[in-house]
């Protein structure tokens, strides 16, 4: 089950603030979304193996070429701030 | 620290080196991975982490680690997947590196330094960060911001683990060697310390002599030189003990390596960031690598250095010489070709790792920059071989021959700079040097035998050090004595 604390160490982790609020509407929200799927452990999988993936390809792969589609102008659009062809971040450290 | 309390413990070190793979794009996305390019221009929706978009395996990647585990004589196992590795830095623009959890690519190889076999654990693959530039370190003060320069992110990187093998910082840095000599040869990683292009964490702990329990480590991080790996092991060994003596406890942590300040300091408070959940990468299919795909790459695989210094000193080198001329792969490859031509070895191998690299290392070039080729080099080793010229005339027209590319006969020719070996021509030089030079004489016979050195530089400098030094010795002797 999911607990308050699980959510406030996850919450942490992302680096989200959350108010008191939101931390007992996550739990549940997110104990609801886990017991949901544990429906899936009823299923018997005696035998199955262990997948990562719904399909079955493996080795999908490209040549080692360099492509080069937009410009840094363009990727650069989004960022909330830049300077000197940089993007800004909060200061770390 | 006294060596009593020091000789008591022995620490126990293991490594992860990250090795960027010398591709020509990125491993999930083809923006170029040249190093040095202005910020931000190697980027793609996939390297900036957009909406949307898919990360399709490099090929080469996967060929170059390969070619990595079976120099590190590691298995390759028929699968391995690729998983994200959750954690939130600006460096990282998707909130997760690519990376291989419990399926790696390469597992349980080894690696022989100075006779002793350290083990690999495993080997796997991962994408590079971006990097972090702090605004304030170009004099903004109180700046509250960093900049971020994402060229770099998505780099191919492969981590290789070492198993706690290493026993003292020396250890450590024949390890960190023959690594990089090996990725090297190999063409898979330029081990490029100060560039960042071949990285090392060192896990490192202490424990009583004799004990079977390994103490707490502490892992450390940003080493970024030999003497810097070396130099971090050293004040850990220190810290450690102290601790222990103290009837503290180590910590487990991680550490960062501060060079100027030559100590390792905490980097607590990141601690609980290392809950990475991982899980399978969703967007990457799971690789399997057939026995013919390994046999394929074998079958590429170059002479390794140490079967490399082993040929070289069969042909007669100094372990010494064997090791600095495998320490320098293009010098390696050029000796090689001379080796091919014929010439002797030994004073091939003098030339190299004696003029021929001081010249480089001078210059900062590379052979390949210079105009020397093996064939001009083995012509001024035969010459000097069969006596035309001495070794000296040839350690001073070896800089010429690098500079001009120009053949050592036509320099020899050009400059009359043929040894006069002639008997009765040096005997009259001899002559006049000691008729010119009475006091000396006197002092000479009166026991002053260091003397001689002047009487050949003497003779040398008439004849422009052309005369056969040999039969200089032994002539001014026949006069003098």
């Amino acid at each position: 089950m999911i607990t308050v604390k699980d959510v406030e160490h996850v919450a942490k982790l992302a680096r989200l603030e959350l108010s008191e609020e939101e931390k007992q509407k996550f739990t549940k929200q997110l104990g609801d979304i886990l017991k949901y799927v544990e429906q899936m452990n009823e299923v018997d999988t005696t035998g199955v193996k262990p997948m990562a993936h719904a399909f079955d390809f493996v080795n999908v792969m490209r040549d080692d070429k360099v492509v080069h589609e937009q410009t840094k102008e363009e990727l650069m659009k989004n960022a909330p701030e830049e300077e000197n062809g940089f993007f800004i971040v909060p200061k770390i450290g | 620290m006294d060596t009593v309390t020091r000789e008591k413990y022995e620490v126990v070190i293991g490594l992860e080196v990250h090795a960027q793979l010398k591709t020509k794009s990125k491993i999930f996305a083809p923006d170029s991975t040249e190093f040095g390019n202005e910020q931000n221009t190697q980027i793609s929706p996939i390297t900036l982490g957009m909406p949307g978009v898919l990360p399709v395996l490099n090929k080469s990647v996967v060929d170059m680690a390969i070619l990595t585990g079976l120099a590190l004589n590691c298995k390759i196992p028929n699968r391995c997947k690729f998983d994200r590795k959750q954690y939130f830095y600006p460096d990282l623009p998707k909130g997760y590196q690519i990376s291989q959890y419990d399926e790696p690519i390469c597992i349980g190889g080894c690696l022989d330094i100075k006779g002793k076999r350290i083990g690999i654990t495993r080997a796997h693959l991962e994408e590079d960060a971006g990097k972090l530039v702090h605004a304030g370190a170009d004099g903004i003060a109180g700046s509250n911001y960093s900049l971020v320069d994402l060229n770099r992110a998505g780099t191919p990187l492969l981590e290789i683990v070492s198993e706690p093998d290493m026993r003292s910082s020396d250890e450590a840095k024949a390890y960190m060697e023959e690594l990089r000599n090996i990725l090297r040869y190999i063409g898979v990683c330029d081990g490029n310390l100060e560039e960042g292009s071949m990285r090392c964490d060192a896990n490192i702990s202490v424990m009583l002599k004799g004990s079977k329990e390994f103490g707490t480590r502490a892992e450390i991080k940003n080493v970024n030189s030999f003497k810097a790996l070396q130099r971090a092991i050293e004040y850990e060994i220190e810290r450690q003990i102290d601790l222990v003596e103290e009837g503290e406890r180590v910590v487990q942590e991680t550490r960062l390596w501060d060079d100027n300040l030559g100590e390792t300091r905490s980097m607590r408070g990141k601690e609980d960031a290392h809950d990475y959940r991982y899980f399978p990468e969703p967007d990457l299919m799971p690789l399997e690598i057939s026995q013919e795909w390994v046999e394929r790459i074998k079958e590429t695989m170059p002479e390794l250095p140490k079967a490399k210094r082993e040929r070289y000193m069969s042909l007669g080198l100094s372990e010494y010489d064997a090791t600095v001329i495998v320490e320098q792969p293009e010098l390696a490859f050029f000796f090689d070709e001379v080796i091919k031509l014929d010439a002797n070895v030994k004073t091939s191998i003098n030339f190299l790792t004696g003029e021929v690299a001081a010249y480089l290392k001078e210059e900062k070039l590379s052979i390949g920059e210079t105009k020397l080729t093996p064939e001009n080099l083995v012509e001024l080793v035969n010459l000097i071989e069969k006596g035309t010229i001495s070794n000296n005339i040839g350690k001073q027209i070896i800089f010429t021959m690098l500079k001009e590319g120009t053949s050592a006969a036509s320099i020899v020719e050009k400059q009359g700079l043929r040894q006069i070996s002639d008997e009765g021509a040096i005997k009259e030089i001899v002559q006049e040097v000691v008729n010119s030079n009475p006091e000396q004489v006197a002092s000479y016979k009166a026991g002053k035998v260091q003397l001689l050195g002047f009487f050949v530089g003497q003779v040398m400098k008439e004849t422009k050090g052309r005369a056969n030094p040999k039969t200089v010795n032994e002539l001014l002797k026949e006069f003098l004595d």
